[in-house]
């Protein structure tokens, strides 16, 4: 009956990046089917010379001159930064040494 | 100190003592604080008070009233921020876990727009997580309470900025309308909010949910008050691409300019099923009103706003889910902890860094997106809005202004529409059109239920016609006393 299973929602919240407990995915396949169901009622409106439209109001992309401005320091930049390291945000290991599995972060 | 009355004080007025001297910007900021001190614990509106950044304003525009310098025109008027506004040097949250210690380096152009004017910021209010929500209840930090009854959500998403002005907690607020943000929790709690055309306001340096809906504005007790502000904030900046060049209007001159010879239509889809009796009576009741300040009133038709629902809600989650999609745990903001590979610190700190209904909405917004499924949800949404942008344009060569309720129902009680999301989604089912048409609409106070719980009417006028939404606004303020009832201050029980 649902518009969606649990393991489509499994596959949703990979794309997402989203780590989902087993009861929100219980929840989500429960609410994400009764709100497709809901949006079905769209594909009855005939749209088929109907142009979409992306923007409320319609506008050419502005263009400014290419100069340089006042930026951010990179102290500024990075002060928000869970983990620093020097001038970069620091990540767990991407990539790793002679083929070994992934490390410890830091 | 002067004695100053704050509870239901009007803009206007504050900033007029202020600049003439009477009063002094440092006592009025002390009296509000003192309120907020007093009262907020009950109602749980501000999520950061900024006393000394508003001492510090007020001070300093004391000593250029002193020195007879230049006052900006809203001198020492205390004003709060719906937290999705960026804040230099103020932590800035959206109410959510995954922003939580966030302290921006930067200032949204219209919080120093209010700055420039001589505003006094005293602090951050509170909100659904990310704008995503119409009671509040979706809040990290706790709901926010409706004024007017502690059982009652204020509406949502931007609660904390109506019922703080509801409340007196400040005499002005911004908030953003993405669905009805702003006008349904200003409908909620019995105050006035606008909702301005796409790209009259500036969008830099408000936190993104849905670009191409999301609106901010102002918050106000009369329509004049929200006038005042939005002449402030609105007008182009080269910091939003989209941003519109047209002049800025004499919105608190339309305040005063009569109704005569305005043409008010009237959308018989909005007074269908599902309506509340009171509230039904209340908006017509306001409509004989306008007819007899000498405005015309005719039938109009919006036919496609059975779809709007629907079409808002695939077009706000396709737009989040691309928006939050920056918050990693890389840049700022919630880390998970001990995380072994960057995978898993991406999904564990937006697993455990949003709440359930962002979350939601980022997996509908994913889903609709996705490759396979995309014609038939998202590029069917887009011709929709189309649609229903087109129903405003047709109408709009009939009459100069719409008027309908606000919301199909009062305020209701906590917990009552949480358990099913498409409840909830409903309770934007007059207010999310305006989002996608891009037009301007407000929402005022026009009358009470019999349980005491305050009504809304909106009016909604063609793009970049807010001058005429603030003509019919305030021609209906003038001739009524809804906006001078307050609510009493809420005492004991509930905390």
């Amino acid at each position: 009956m649902s518009r969606i299973s649990p393991e489509e929602v499994r596959e949703i919240a990979v794309l997402a990046r989203l780590a989902l407990t087993d009861e929100e995915v219980t929840r989500m396949t429960h609410d994400l089917g009764a709100i497709l169901g809901y949006v079905d009622a769209l594909k009855e409106l005939d749209t088929s010379t109907t142009e979409p439209m992306t923007h409320a109001v319609p506008f050419d992309c502005p263009l400014r001159p290419d100069a340089v401005g006042l930026s951010l320091s990179v102290d500024e930049a990075l002060a928000n930064a869970p983990r620093r390291e020097a001038s970069f945000f620091q990540v767990p290991r991407i990539v790793t040494k002679g083929g070994a599995g992934p490390s410890e972060e830091g | 100190m002067a004695a100053v009355d704050i509870r239901g004080a009007r803009i206007a007025t504050l900033a007029e003592s202020v600049r003439s001297g009477k009063v002094k910007a440092r006592d009025l900021t002390e009296a509000y604080l003192e309120r907020v001190a007093a009262v907020d614990p009950k109602l749980n509106t501000y999520l950061l008070i900024d006393a000394a950044g508003a001492r510090l304003q007020a001070d300093s525009i004391d000593k250029a009233v002193a020195a007879g310098g230049n006052v900006g025109p809203l001198a020492g008027v205390p004003i709060a921020l719906k937290d999705i506004f960026i804040t230099k040097g103020l932590e800035t949250t959206c109410a959510s876990k995954i922003l939580r210690g966030f302290v921006p380096p930067f200032e949204s152009t219209v919080s120093q727009r209010l700055a420039d004017a001589g505003t006094v910021m005293l602090g951050k209010l509170n909100m659904d997580e990310f704008a995503m929500g119409s009671s509040n209840e979706n809040s990290s930090r706790g709901p926010v309470r409706n004024p007017w009854s502690l059982a009652h959500v204020p509406g949502g998403s931007s609660g904390g900025s109506a019922a703080a002005i509801a409340a007196s907690l400040c005499a002005g607020t911004l908030g953003t309308d993405t669905g009805g943000s702003i006008r349904q929790p200003a409908a909620l709690c019995g105050i006035v909010g606008m909702k301005p055309t796409y790209g009259r306001v500036s969008r830099y340096g408000v936190i993104a949910f849905a670009s191409s809906l999301d609106h901010p504005g102002p918050f106000g007790r009369t329509v004049d008050d929200v006038a005042a502000l939005l002449e402030i904030i609105a007008g182009q900046d080269p910091r939003d691409a989209t941003s519109v060049p047209a002049p800025v209007g004499q919105y608190r001159a339309a305040v005063k300019a009569g109704v005569s010879g305005l043409r008010i239509g009237v959308p018989a889809e909005y007074f269908g099923a599902g309506m509340d009796p009171e509230i039904d009576a209340a908006v017509k009741a306001a409509i004989d009103e306008l007819g007899r300040a000498g405005a015309t009133v005719v039938p109009v038709s919006l036919p496609h706003t059975k779809y709007a629902i629907a079409t808002y809600y695939l077009i706000c989650t396709a737009e989040a889910a691309s928006n939050l999609a920056r918050y990693d745990g890389v840049k700022y903001g919630y880390r998970t902890p001990d995380a072994r590979s960057l995978e898993e610190l991406y999904t564990r700190t937006r697993g455990e860094g949003f709440g359930l209904e962002p979350k939601r909405r980022i997996m509908l917004g994913t889903y609709v997106l996705r490759s396979g499924y995309y014609d038939a949800y998202y590029g069917q949404a887009l011709k929709a809005r189309r649609k229903v942008a087109d129903d405003f344009s047709a109408a709009f060569t009939k009459c100069d202004a719409i008027v309908t309720p606000t919301s199909p129902i009062p305020a209701f009680k906590f917990g009552e529409k949480t358990a099913d999301p498409l409840q909830m989604y409903l309770a934007d089912v007059m207010t999310v059109a305006a989002n996608l048409a891009g037009v301007p609409a407000m929402s005022q106070c026009c009358g009470f239920t019999k349980a005491g719980l305050p009504i809304g009417l909106q009016v909604i006028g063609p793009p970049l016609g807010e001058e005429v939404v603030f003509r019919v606004g305030g021609a209906y303020e003038a001739r009524t006393s809804w906006h001078e009832r307050l609510p009493e201050d809420p005492t004991g029980g509930l905390s």
